[in-house]
């Protein structure tokens, strides 16, 4: 795939269909490396499928999704993908309920993942230096050593973000990171997101336009499974098609 | 690279659990042969013979509990694991009866040469060496445990389905070695067995030996399971067993992680199985029975999942249990044991020791629960 080549993520005519209903159809869309980019669209536009497309969750019935210029996602599998660099963060925040934020964020670290790696892994300097530093930027340094199941669900949110940090990746999918936050974390977290986009590529998935609004990149409208259209907030508001979809509902 | 695990491995609760363990393996033998009958603290033999069979059930429910506490396995099958170990050891003691037997066939067992066969099936080469028999008792339960895991893993098979298959496979070993075809003696099993290592199985001494070493089989696997749960791949265990998905986006080979544990654990069910063998003197295919294994799992439930030291005491309590039942009142046991896995799973979701530590407050928070799990098991207890 030379079109490929220099992008970070490239999908090119991607489908899905399930049980005959198309939820992806002929999806095109190409990030740059070090880009975030914002992706809205109505309830059932395919924005969900086309994370687990990228993550190695689902695979395409057609088309292409090469990572990193080169690699076909579509050929591997979640934990494979995991390994090459693309994090997510779901929709309803799922971190290890039954450990510690601490223990959370050791596990997210980019280290070696194999069974006798981990086995007689011995945690290091550097993973405290770094775990307390994810801790203090998602400010959860105070309830370290809490379960992750007593966090409230904002806190439940960050710290999945905090996970993904950890994880180093080099593709991030974000995946309605404010759901279910009060403004001010919503705030919070549109500052945090643009900080993480500054050494990395992320993909955010969100319903809230203020939202989108304040984190003030390119925006891609998806509806029924494919591109409606893409440009600046404003740009992509002022469409036609767009207003019919989904904003002048 | 070891010495980390081992440390961690022997925090203080464990290194208790270990020391009492080597007491109990040093002082009950004594207080059983070294005693005068008359005194207070003299242990009779019929008390070690059911102990020693109380700490194989311990050793086979820890096993258990590493698979299904920590990493959500609930394995239906452990029993197979137990019996394939215990039929290993027995191979090796029925190849020790030798002239002895009542055919007095120098090399073929009774049950062969009854069934007219004139030479050893292949299989049975070897096991009159006891190093040979010992590698055996590890490698064909994990070999076993490593070709079922390799593909149920493999294909994503979890919860309920997985447990049903595990079941399936015990179900069908125990239709397997029903029969005299299959070479181990069929209906009856292997029995009749002289000694062991040289001495004589039914001595008192050797008795006594065999329940030390049951005891220390236990300890070794409690100092295993240890390190295993306390190191980072514990804690990717406890994560495959609450969140399998995730831990696949976070880079975990979730496949891998099961197939080691379940192999591990396989062994560790081989090795209780093979210790349980020359202390009832007998193994029969009727250890295959689906409802043995899960009986080990009623016995983790009780004593607490996801703790190391509950299946322990569950194994032992419920066993004691048991053995009081039977005797007093035998019609009334299996009831017994439903209302107890029934009244454990309502009103003791942690079982004993999860709940006891819980009240304590000596567990940090109390673990989230796992319906999971809890659903599984209490289909088991319908079937």
């Amino acid at each position: 795939m030379k079109e490929a080549k220099g992008s970070l993520l490239y999908l090119d005519g991607v489908s899905v269909a399930f049980d005959g209903f198309k939820a992806i159809n002929n999806l095109s869309m190409v990030l740059k490396p070090g880009e975030m980019r914002a992706i809205i669209g109505p309830n059932g536009a395919g924005k969900t499928t086309m994370m687990d497309i990228i993550t190695g969750k689902t695979r395409p019935d057609s088309g292409y999704v090469i990572f990193d210029g080169e690699i076909d996602l579509t050929q591997h599998d979640e934990t494979d993908i995991a390994a090459m660099g693309v994090g997510r963060k779901f929709q309803k925040p799922t971190v290890f309920e039954s450990h510690t934020v601490w223990d959370n964020l050791e596990l997210a670290l980019n280290r070696k993942r194999g069974v006798f790696s981990t086995l007689f892994y011995k945690t290091t300097g550097k993973d405290r230096e770094q775990i307390d530093e994810i801790l203090e930027t998602i400010r959860l340094i105070a309830r370290r050593d809490e379960l992750a199941a007593n966090l409230s669900h904002g806190q439940k949110q960050w710290l999945e973000i905090g996970m993904l940090l950890a994880q180093e990746p080099k593709l991030m999918l974000v995946d309605e990171p404010v759901a279910g936050m009060t403004d001010s974390e919503t705030d919070e977290t549109a500052k945090l997101l643009r900080e993480i986009a500054k050494t990395r590529s992320v993909v955010v998935v969100e319903h809230d336009m203020g939202f989108v609004r304040n984190l003030d990149v390119k925006v891609t409208v998806l509806a029924e499974g494919s591109v409606l259209a893409e440009g600046s907030l404003d740009h992509v508001s002022a469409n036609e098609k767009v207003i019919e979809n989904y904003l002048g509902r | 690279m070891i010495t980390p695990f081992i440390i961690k491995a022997l925090d203080k609760k464990a290194s208790w659990v270990v020391a009492i363990l080597v007491a109990i393996a040093i002082f009950v033998p004594i207080a059983n042969l070294a005693l005068p009958r008359d005194s207070f603290f003299h242990i009779p033999n019929y008390a070690i013979s059911l102990m020693g069979k109380y700490t194989c059930y311990a050793l086979l429910a820890l096993a258990l509990d590493l698979v299904w506490g920590y990493c959500g396995i609930l394995s239906l099958g452990h029993g197979a694991f137990f019996a394939l170990g215990g039929y290993a050891m027995g191979m090796y003691l029925m190849r020790q009866i030798g002239t002895r037997g009542v055919y007095g066939d120098p090399v073929l067992p009774d049950f062969m040469v009854f069934l007219n066969w004139k030479e050893l099936p292949w299989f049975w080469h070897g096991f009159d060496m006891f190093w040979f028999a010992a590698i055996m008792i590890l490698f064909v339960p994990g070999l076993l445990a490593f070709v079922f895991g390799w593909f149920a893993f493999r294909s994503r098979v979890t919860g309920v389905y997985l447990s049903i298959i595990t079941q399936a496979m015990t179900y069908a070993l125990l239709l397997a070695f029903f029969r005299n075809e299959m070479g181990f003696g069929g209906n009856n099993g292997l029995t009749d067995f002289k000694d062991i290592l040289g001495f004589d199985i039914q001595a008192d001494t050797t008795r006594a030996a065999l329940f030390a070493a049951s005891c220390i089989a236990l300890a070794i696997s409690f100092l295993i399971c240890s390190g295993i749960v306390r190191s980072k791949f514990g804690k990717v265990l406890v994560a495959v067993r609450d969140a399998e998905s995730r831990s696949r986006f976070f880079g975990y080979r979730v496949e891998n992680v099961k197939l080691f544990v379940f192999v591990v654990s396989a062994m560790m069910a081989g090795v209780a199985g093979a210790l349980y063998v020359p202390q009832v003197g007998i193994i029969n295919p009727g250890e295959f029975a689906p409802a043995n294994s899960i009986e080990v799992v009623v016995w983790t439930a009780v004593g607490g999942r996801g703790t190391l030291v509950g299946p322990i005491i569950g194994a032992v309590l419920v066993n004691v249990g048991k053995t009081f039942f039977t005797a007093a009142f035998p019609e009334f046991w299996l009831f017994a044991l439903g209302a107890l896995f029934v009244g454990v799973t309502l009103f003791l979701p942690k079982g004993i020791v999860g709940s006891v530590s819980g009240l304590y407050g000596r567990a940090t928070k109390p673990r989230d629960e796992h319906p999971n799990l809890h659903s599984a098991a209490k289909e088991a207890a319908a079937e």
